[in-house]
């Protein structure tokens, strides 16, 4: 019984591991997804609200860092990062850095 | 052996062959089939657009929708006080034709879950795959007996939906003599935008301010206080429109009569010049009418992880009809994030994966407290496993210091983008 469990646990640990992320490998979409609204599809900005499509992950995560801390000033941004995780915010770093602009910046 | 070792074992094994089934890499790739979205507002249009770019064309997307093109409510109250027109808050839809969406301008009369068909009122049935509702509210005049005829509702406006009817009230509004009342009446929640009756009286009021300054505005609410922003709303009215704006709790709609423009309360009657009516709410109809479990025989009860009924398999259902989470607003904004878990969800489904598991919805919502201040609400919803719903996150979100014209830029921005993010 001992060895079947032991089996079981391995062969599990075995597919985690071969998934780069946990349960669903767009969850860095679907959570950058919510920042549309403001910042427009995909980061590519409509206007009079700064784009993040190609911003480089460290420069996004520097920023999220400055709102959290009160750094940076802000009317909004400090209380919303404030709802996502340290590992969402990575994924949606990784996700927007991964964008090409459209039409350059606006 | 115990059984709780046995069911841990069993749990184990599914895992794991879930996990070999689905495979790992590249979820939603190879997606197809047909998705029929009904409604074309901040939750419909933003659905269909999604399920077409993120399954690359695979799963083939129609929209049906009303009206010719999408008309916002968030903003429209700038319109009623003359500083935008109707045609700054409206957008067609021309602009999902890119990523190959079909657009019916036609009303769905009947929904067949069994068949996975739809009927539509110009004639012909569509067959689904997956049906996407997202209907918003339907106004409850049954509660209103004064109110049933074509008449009264010509004379007494809700301009709760976007578009004539704003433009009405908006002429009601010029026609008001100088020292008359424009009367407004809020339902108890939950209703459709939490803040905008709020930003309506503030809206108004900077209208009369400037052409009719010995008018009043009575604001008329069936709950126990101000619904949302109420420490800006109440500071706002006391700087901006003191002895303008009369508020009065706890003053729920019995009747209408209309002929006079009057509203009916449990002990009171009042007149007014212009007598503004939002009634109470439910979902669209179409949801109530396909079948779909209700709550509170009003809104629809739904799965958060795929915003699918709970009843009805196949038909998902987003925005403002769905019973909704703790602190969840009724808003645009949350419609267009409600649209996006649907769509992930959708697509994984329909390429033989799990919907994920991590889904996450956020808020925010900018009110006007003149033409240019601004004021917000702002909240990060995301799943909790453990109640199997979104929770908002504690100690993020909040609210505005105090009005700015700063966020005054951001409101008309954040309009921008998500209309952007919807239909272009």
């Amino acid at each position: 019984m001992r060895k079947k469990l032991a089996g079981t646990a391995l062969l599990w640990l075995g597919l985690s591991m071969a998934c780069a992320q946990a349960a669903d490998p767009n969850l860095g979409r679907n959570l950058a997804a919510t920042c549309a609204n403001c910042h427009g599809t995909d980061g590519n900005s409509a206007g009079g609200i700064p784009g993040l499509a190609g911003m480089s992950k460290a420069k996004m995560l520097g920023l999220i860092n400055e709102f959290r801390s009160g750094a940076k000033p802000a009317t909004i941004m400090h209380q919303l990062s404030k709802g996502y995780t340290d590992s969402q915010l990575d994924l949606i770093a990784d996700y927007f850095a991964s964008r090409t602009p459209v039409g350059g910046a606006k | 052996m115990t059984a709780a070792r046995r069911g841990f074992i069993k749990g184990t094994l599914g895992l794991s062959a879930m996990a070999a089934l689905y495979g790992c890499a590249g979820a939603g790739k190879g997606a197809k089939g047909h998705v029929v979205v009904v409604g074309g507002g901040y939750g419909g249009a933003t659905a269909a657009k999604y399920i077409s770019m993120w399954s690359e064309g695979g799963i083939r997307v129609t929209l049906v929708e009303r009206n010719a093109a999408f008309v916002s409510c968030p903003i429209s109250n700038l319109v009623l006080a003359g500083e935008k027109q109707l045609s700054d808050i409206t957008v067609g839809y021309e602009g999902l034709a890119k990523y190959g969406i079909t657009v019916v301008q036609d009303e769905v009369t009947a929904v067949d879950a069994e068949k996975r068909m739809i009927r539509l009122a110009r004639g012909g049935d569509l067959a689904y795959d997956r049906l996407v509702l997202s209907p918003g509210v339907e106004f409850m005049y049954e509660s209103l007996p004064g109110m049933a005829s074509a008449a009264a509702k010509e004379n007494i406006l809700h301009a709760w939906k976007a578009g004539p009817q704003t433009v009405a009230l908006r002429k009601q509004l010029e026609a008001m003599p100088d020292g008359g009342v424009f009367a407004m009446t809020i339902p108890k929640a939950p209703y459709r935008c939490p803040p905008g009756p709020y930003e309506r009286a503030c809206m108004v009021a900077h209208y009369l301010k400037q052409a009719k300054p010995k008018s009043k505005v009575l604001v008329l609410d069936a709950n126990e206080e101000i619904v949302s922003k109420k420490g800006l709303f109440t500071k706002a009215w006391a700087d901006s429109y003191k002895g303008m704006i009369e508020y009065r709790p706890q003053s729920e709609l019995r009747d209408v009569d209309a002929g006079n423009r009057t509203a009916i309360l449990e002990f009171d009657q009042v007149k007014a010049n212009v007598l503004n009516v939002v009634p109470p709410q439910r979902a669209g109809d179409i949801a109530a009418n396909s079948g779909l479990k209700l709550i509170n025989n009003r809104w629809v009860d739904i799965n958060w992880l795929t915003m699918e009924s709970t009843s009805t398999p196949n038909i998902h259902v987003l925005g403002d009809a769905i019973f909704p989470a703790p602190t969840m607003p009724k808003s645009g904004h949350m419609a267009n994030q409600h649209a996006k878990v649907a769509a992930a969800a959708i697509i994984n489904l329909m390429s033989g994966q799990p919907p994920s598991d991590a889904p996450l919805v956020m808020n925010t919502c900018y009110s006007f407290v003149d033409a240019t201040n601004v004021v917000h609400v702002a909240s990060v919803h995301p799943y909790d496993a453990a109640t199997r719903q979104p929770q908002p996150v504690k100690g993020a979100g909040g609210l505005s210091a105090a009005p700015t014209e700063m966020e005054g830029k951001y409101a008309l921005a954040w309009a921008r983008n998500i209309w952007a993010d919807m239909l272009t």
